[in-house]
Formats: structure tokens, C-alpha cells, sequence
């Protein structure tokens, strides 16, 4: 795992292997499966699923960056408070300026872009990453973290959206014969894509790790 | 928002239940799902903290409305429920040892769970009156713990069967919290006309 060659110090990861951790090897959604609930709730569309994953890498990035500045002052005893606090206050941030920028989006997305505080995500990386890195460093990472994110909320939302609703970004794909999977857009389809891509890419591991252990495979799927 | 209470009741528990619907708490939810004796207590202290997040945070939309600072309301609600949960645990370790230390790490983690803070924030997004809050904190509260026990009765039934590799750990729970739901979509309907 790339989070425990990271402690060990002596070697520090080059920025690229940094900002490809939160893309691919840690990737939140598909390896770590944290911030379940906006990733399910959200993701009925390709256009929900992208603005969300922008908001939340917004968050992520915007508190790693200060949670990282103010490392060294927060004494350890009161630090998760602070961190809440830091990512509180950013959360405001985004949902005032998505409240100005687009009224349709603030509606679809509804309660949970201030749901964006409790995210796991961005708590477990200031805990686990920021707090113990360098601001430059902390930053790129959470970017990367942003961008897994955004493409696991986009995985999944473009499949739903697809399959529920036979359109991709609100323009249909087929014909008017098409009959819309409904079931996909409705919450036991969030529970299914989801279900669905994990069992892809545990088929993936498995047939790779059966090939060749000592092959590292290709960097994007 | 002119619901009667028995609505809001039936509805928040069982056709708009907070996890299978509205996706709240789903990390507790497959996180803590794995054992029947602890889901129960899981769930009801969930219930609890739930329902003195959405006291508190009923008397604080209020105060932030009366001074105009609205902006504060988020930062505000999230303290009010980490210092929540704090009271909780204080309250747990004096009379229930031995609950305070089954639940372990997963109690101090109710401050992160989605339908806390959730509860808090759609009772405001509602404009609900005081008790309309209550009932959707219990309802919410008592959906959750029926959700968490029925997915840990199947799990402890699913952990004899025998199941292809491929889909043992996250995916096996996410399809069958997916039958769940599916299940659950029966209720739509229910608590929602007049």
C-alpha cells in the first residue's frame, strides 16, 4: 500500500506518485469505499455526480492545505475538532457560492452538499495525510483524492444515468423506444452499480494476481 | 410542511427509511452490520444521539435565526453534535460498561454518521415545528436500527454460505443492502398522501 511506504519517511514518493494515490491505488470510492453517502445518494446523473465530485475535491483541497499550515500549532488533543471546524467552514463556502453560480444544481444536490462535512474523505485525509505533510505536498495529494473521486462519483452516475434514463448529461443516447431501466435512478440501483463495478475490478485483481504476481499491471484500466 | 406526526413517523422509518432510501449512515450501516448484538445497541444509541442532535439543533436554527447569522448554522450544528455524542459516551461508560465497551471506536465515529447531521439539516431544509422534529428524529432513528438489524441477521446467515471470491467483503454487502432497499421500495407510498 502506497499510505504505508509513506510513513516510513526515508523514501519520500515523488509528487506524480502522490497525485496518481487518491486516482488510482487508494482510489476513495472503488479501494477505500469511503463517503458512501453522497457517492450513492447524488449519482442518478453523469451532471449531479460531477458537480459533487468538483465540490467535494473543492473541500479536500481547500482543508488539506490549511490543516497541513496549521500543523504544527493545533495541539493533538483538540486536533479532530479543529479539522472539523476547518472543513465546516469550507463546506459554507462551497454551498454559498453553488447557491449563486447554479440554483438547479444547489436544488438537485439538495442537503448534501453540507452532508460534505461528515464525508469520510476528506476527515481521514487530513487525519492521515495533511497533518503530517508539507502544504505543497498535502495539496497535490488532495487533489488527486479530488479527481478518484470525481471519476468514481462519474462511474457510477454515468451508469445510472445511462441505464435508468437512457440519456448521458441530459441528452438521450437511443431512440424514443427506449425503455428506461428505471429501477437504476431509484436508491437500490445505487447499491447495484456500485456492487457492480467493486465485482469488476475484484474480477480484475484476481485474474491479474493469478497471471503474474510480480507484474505491477498497467496504471489505468 | 403540514405533515401529521404519523406520517412523518411511518414515513421517515420505513418508505423514506434513512439508509435504504436517503443513503444516510451507510458506513456504520456496513461497517458494524457484521453482528446481531451489536447492531441493536448500535442502533439505539444512534437513535439517541440522533434525537439530541435534533433537540439541539431545533434550539440552535432558532438562535442563529434570531441574531441573522445563518451562515453559521453548519459550523455550529456540527459542534453541537460532536459535543453530543461526547455526553453520550460520558453517560455510556457510568452506567453501561460493558455496552461502552462493546461498541468500542464506533461510538466516538456517530459524530461522522451522515444521519446525524443529516436529521439535523433536513428538519431545518422542512421548516418542521418542534415536535414534527422529534417525531422524524425517533422515526429516523428507529429506521436506522431496523435497517442495521436486518442487514445483520443476513450476514450472519450469509457468513455459512459459500460464495465466489470475486464478491466476498464490500460488493456482497453492497448487493444484499441493494435487495434490501429493493424490499423496502414495497413501502413507497406509505405516509406520504393525506
Amino acid at each position: 500500500m502506497a499510505a504505508s511506504s509513506l510513513n516510513h519517511g526515508q523514501k519520500q514518493p515523488t509528487n506524480m506518485e502522490e497525485f496518481m494515490e487518491g486516482i488510482w491505488k487508494q482510489n476513495p470510492t472503488f479501494v477505500m469505499v469511503l463517503g458512501m453517502c453522497p457517492t450513492l445518494a447524488v449519482t442518478v446523473s453523469a451532471m449531479n455526480a460531477i458537480s459533487m465530485g468538483l465540490a467535494t475535491t473543492f473541500v479536500l483541497v481547500a482543508s488539506a492545505l490549511l490543516v497541513s499550515l496549521v500543523r504544527n500549532i493545533v495541539p493533538s488533543q483538540v486536533r479532530i475538532a479543529a479539522y472539523i471546524l476547518i472543513i465546516a467552514t469550507f463546506v459554507t463556502v462551497v454551498d454559498y457560492a453553488i447557491q449563486a453560480i447554479s440554483l438547479a444544481v444547489y436544488d438537485a444536490l439538495g442537503a448534501f452538499i453540507q452532508l460534505i462535512v461528515v464525508n469520510c474523505i476528506i476527515l481521514g485525509r487530513a487525519e492521515a495525510h495533511a497533518a503530517k505533510n508539507p502544504p505543497t505536498r498535502a495539496a497535490i495529494n488532495a487533489v488527486g483524492m479530488g479527481i478518484g473521486f470525481t471519476i468514481g462519483l462519474f462511474a457510477l452516475g454515468s451508469v445510472r444515468e445511462i441505464l435508468g434514463a437512457g440519456k448521458l448529461f441530459g441528452i438521450a443516447l437511443f431512440g424514443p423506444d427506449f425503455q428506461p431501466w428505471v429501477v437504476m435512478v431509484l436508491p437500490p440501483g445505487g447499491f447495484f452499480v456500485l456492487a457492480s463495478w467493486l465485482l469488476l475490478f475484484n474480477w480484475l485483481d484476481s485474474r491479474k494476481a493469478a497471471k503474474a504476481q510480480t507484474e505491477e499491471g498497467r496504471i489505468h484500466a | 410542511m403540514h405533515d401529521s406526526l404519523s406520517q412523518i413517523f411511518i414515513a421517515t422509518m420505513l418508505s423514506n427509511n434513512f439508509v435504504l432510501a436517503m443513503f444516510l449512515g451507510l458506513c456504520p450501516f456496513l461497517g458494524v452490520s457484521g453482528k446481531l448484538n451489536t447492531a441493536l445497541p448500535m442502533g439505539a444509541a444512534t437513535t439517541f444521539v440522533i434525537m439530541v442532535a435534533s433537540l439541539c439543533a431545533f434550539g440552535l436554527n432558532w438562535l442563529v435565526t434570531a441574531l441573522d447569522m445563518q451562515y453559521l448554522r453548519l459550523i455550529s450544528y456540527i459542534v453541537i453534535i460532536a459535543s453530543a455524542v461526547q455526553l453520550v459516551e460520558m453517560f455510556l461508560k457510568k452506567t453501561s460498561p460493558v455496552l461502552f465497551r462493546a461498541l468500542g471506536i464506533y461510538l466516538p465515529l456517530i459524530t461522522t454518521n451522515c444521519a446525524v447531521l443529516g436529521v439535523a439539516l433536513f428538519q431545518t431544509a422542512r421548516e418542521y415545528s418542534f415536535l414534527q422534529a422529534m417525531t422524524f428524529a425517533f422515526g429516523g432513528g428507529l429506521g436506522f436500527t431496523l435497517a442495521l438489524v436486518m442487514m445483520a441477521g443476513l450476514r450472519e446467515r450469509l457468513r455459512l454460505a459459500i460464495v465466489p471470491n470475486v464478491v466476498q467483503g464490500t460488493a456482497l454487502s453492497l448487493m444484499l443492502a441493494g435487495l434490501l432497499s429493493l424490499a423496502f421500495m414495497g413501502f413507497a407510498g406509505l405516509g406520504s398522501g393525506g
